[in-house]
This record gives C-alpha cells, structure tokens and sequence, in this order.
C-alpha cells in the first residue's frame, strides 16, 4: 500500500497517523509538506492528520484547505485513492469542499478531550469493513471545533445514502445527528473527528481503531 | 484603498460564543441581553483599483465560509 501524509503548518498528529498506516501496512507513507503541487505516483491512500494548521486562524483547515498540495489531493480522491481526514482533517475536508457541511466550535464550548463511544453505522465502506454495522468502539477526542453542522436536506442525504461513519453514542459536541464521522458519494473520502490512529496497539490501552486500517489495505488487496 | 470584511453566522446557526458572552453581560449585571451573536471583522489594505469583484472572490473563496457564514463588505475610503 503506497501512502502520504499531508503536512501543513501547525500539524501535529501526522506523526501518530504515519506509525498507523505503517504498522498495519509495513511501508512507511511519504510526508508531504503542504506547498507541494505533485503528490507521488500512484497513491492508495492519503492522510490528511490532526492538529492545528495556520493556528486555526480565519477558521480551523481554512487555510490549510486552499494549500497548493490539496489540488493533488482532490484529483487523487477523484481517481479513486482513499483520503483519510482526521480531526483537523475533516475540517479540511469539508473547508475544500470533498466533504460537504462545516465543524463549528462545540455546542459546550469547552475543548473536549476523553474517549468517546461511537457506533459503526455501517460496514459497507473500506474504512469500516472490518466492523460489524451497529459495533459500538471507543475512539478518543480532543477537540473545540468538532461540531457537524449542514442543513436538513444535507444530513438527510447523508443518511439516506448510508454515508455517515461513524455516530457519537451520546452528544459530545452539539454535532448534527451526532454525526462523528462521514464519507463522500464515492465512498473512497472519509473524514471523522475522533482519531483511530490512537487506539492501535496495546500499548495504546485499546486497538478500536486499528481495524480502520486494516479495512484499508484489505481493501487495496482485493481491488482489481 | 481599505475594505472592511464583517464575517457573520447565518441565522439558525448555532452561536455558543455568542451564548457565552451574553452570560457574561448578565453576570455583570447588564439586564435586558436578549441575544447575542459574535461576528468578525477583517480589514484590507488593497492596491488602488482593486475591484469589487476582486473583493467579492476573496470572500466566496476564503474569507468567508458561505455554508455558515455570510459576508458583507465595507469600502473604507
């Protein structure tokens, strides 16, 4: 499995999302610095990591999301290659328009900063295909802008088409639904507050999230 | 030339900050807050000729997140 991870000013989590990607694929991702035009060659997956790009200044992946390098990243996505966006990621996702809806600053104000539970909607998706749909895992969060927000119709289509992820069990952040995390229309798109590639060995306490992974490059294996 | 850019939530977009600050207009004793909702201003310091359009795509394309937010621009001077 050939992947990147993207790196902007003020990431911090591209570390931890590169040990995921190559403890359970055993090929280490190229980090990308944000103000490339080109990624490499042939990509199966690209992660776009937590933490704070620009400061979170304008509004949180604002910036981030019109950096040079996501051009390459939208036409990656277009061709196919998984995009994995977590926590500050899905923020950039959704501010570049992969993802459709916005996340606000919390319903509670408060940076939120424990485990969560979350429930597997739904197991259709190479990210969630090795969960059992309705599987209740516990991911942690630690955010202050992870409300989901989109209109009514957008949230509808969302469910309809089987496209939200990952649910919160109970409110965590005042986010729609309780959406957690969501997928585009192609499926190969997702992007999620909470961070799977924090609970992946035992090390971590808990694996609940290593099977996200896994999912991926099970996916890569079978893929024609 | 100068431009002001006031950056607001959409109505029926949730304002916690907002919330927040009426709170705290009320601990102070400040009766009668019925609402409050907090808003940006971005000020910009353009070449002379800069057109409306320019500023109007600076908006759409950054300044302003239009799924919920909505912009308004003031030419200063």
């Amino acid at each position: 499995m050939k992947s990147a991870v993207i790196v902007f000013p003020g990431s911090n989590c591209d570390r931890d999302l590169a040990v995921a990607f190559e403890a359970v694929s055993g090929k280490k991702p190229e980090m990308v610095w944000h103000r490339e035009t080109e990624l490499p060659d042939g990509l199966d997956l690209i992660g776009v990591p937590g933490g704070f790009s620009y400061g979170d200044y304008l509004r949180s992946g604002a910036m981030a999301a019109r950096s040079p390098v996501m051009r390459a990243v939208a036409q990656a996505a277009e061709r196919g290659a998984f995009v994995l966006g977590v926590c500050n990621g899905f923020q950039v996702l959704t501010e570049s328009g992969l993802l459709p809806g916005a996340l606000m600053r919390n319903a509670g104000i408060h940076f939120v900063c424990r485990d969560v539970e979350l429930t597997v909607e739904n197991s259709q998706s190479a990210f969630t295909s090795r969960y059992e749909a309705g599987e209740r895992i516990t991911v942690p969060v630690a955010h202050h802008d992870g409300n989901y927000v989109a209109d009514a119709e957008t949230l509808d289509r969302l469910e309809g088409e089987g496209r939200v992820a990952f649910r919160y069990a109970e409110s965590v952040n005042g986010s729609a639904r309780n959406i957690a995390g969501i997928l585009n229309k192609g499926g190969n798109v997702l992007g999620m507050m909470p961070h799977p590639e924090r609970v992946i060995e035992k090390a971590h306490g808990r694996t609940d999230g290593r099977r996200l992974f896994e999912g991926l490059t099970g996916s890569l294996l079978t893929r024609a | 030339m100068k431009a002001r850019v006031f950056v607001t939530l959409k109505s029926g977009v949730l304002d916690p900050q907002g919330k927040a600050i009426q709170h705290a207009l009320e601990g102070l004793g400040f009766g009668g807050v019925n609402d409050v909702r907090a808003g940006k201003l971005i000020e910009l310091d353009l070449a002379e000729g800069t057109s409306q359009d320019d500023i109007e795509a600076m908006c759409r394309k950054l300044l302003a997140n239009t799924v919920i937010e909505n912009y308004r621009i003031e030419a200063v001077g």
